[in-house]
């Protein structure tokens, strides 16, 4: 699926299939930047005592892809970064699988650390996507955040 | 409530989703609000339509055409209305 973007410096996308980062990299590519940094979120296996076997995930999608968008953008314009990518899976996503991948470049290194955690923090607060934890004797539960 | 406040009060669908979609068995949910509702009252209005999503409404924003609202703003006519339950993507 290709990204649904506002303008060519911010890509976001929610996808219902496997995430391949490798193919979302050339996106924040360009000559001029000295920095990329990547984080994807992946499913985890154990929290503290409980084994999880599944995350699925469900979106409000237009008004999700609305606000990575915003995110996106503002983040972009706040650290001077070159390029934002913010790829969303949505469906059952096995453990190890990637739900989410953020990209962004910029001409030095320090910006984008704070950058990427920042996109990331403010996506787990305002974008209207949920995820539904699956354990392994069976139970289910919507994950609330702390 | 009186009659002339009956007949006053509009039907508006809600959008809802994850929890609040399981809690209310089904994806959209009908209140009737008067015509310069607020988001507050529309909040109230979902918890007099669904008792199962009241303890939740607290932790729950409603979006109005896929924005966050504040308790004082005034719901506009033919507005989309979601109410959207604490997020947890990533």
């Amino acid at each position: 699926m290709l990204p649904i973007s506002k303008s060519d410096r911010v890509l976001v996308a929610i996808v219902d299939e496997a995430i391949d980062i490798a193919s979302y990299r050339h996106l924040i590519e360009d000559p001029d930047v000295g920095a990329h940094a990547w984080f994807e979120g992946v499913t985890r296996r154990m929290t503290g005592d409980l084994q999880t076997t599944q995350l699925s995930y469900e979106a409000f999608r237009p008004m999700a892809i609305t606000q990575m968008n915003s995110i996106g953008e503002e983040t972009l314009r706040q650290f001077g970064l070159y390029k934002v990518v913010i790829v969303h899976r949505l469906g059952v996503v096995a453990i190890g699988e990637a739900s989410l991948i953020v990209g962004c470049s910029a001409a030095h290194r320090k910006t984008i650390f704070e950058a990427l955690a920042i996109i990331v923090d403010r996506l787990k607060a305002d974008v209207p996507i949920w995820k539904k934890e699956t354990f392994v004797d069976g139970e289910e539960q919507w994950v609330h955040p702390t | 409530m009186t009659d002339n406040q009956t007949s006053n009060m509009t039907q508006r669908e809600i959008l809802l989703f994850a929890i609040a979609s399981e809690l209310a068995e089904r994806d959209r949910l009908t209140i009737h609000i008067a015509a310069h509702a607020t988001a507050d009252d529309v909040m109230l209005a979902i918890g007099d339509a669904c008792p199962e999503l009241v303890q939740w409404l607290p932790s729950c924003r409603l979006a109005i055409n896929q924005v966050f609202s504040r308790p004082d703003d005034t719901i506009p006519e033919n507005a989309e209305l979601a109410l959207i339950p604490p997020v947890s993507g990533g």
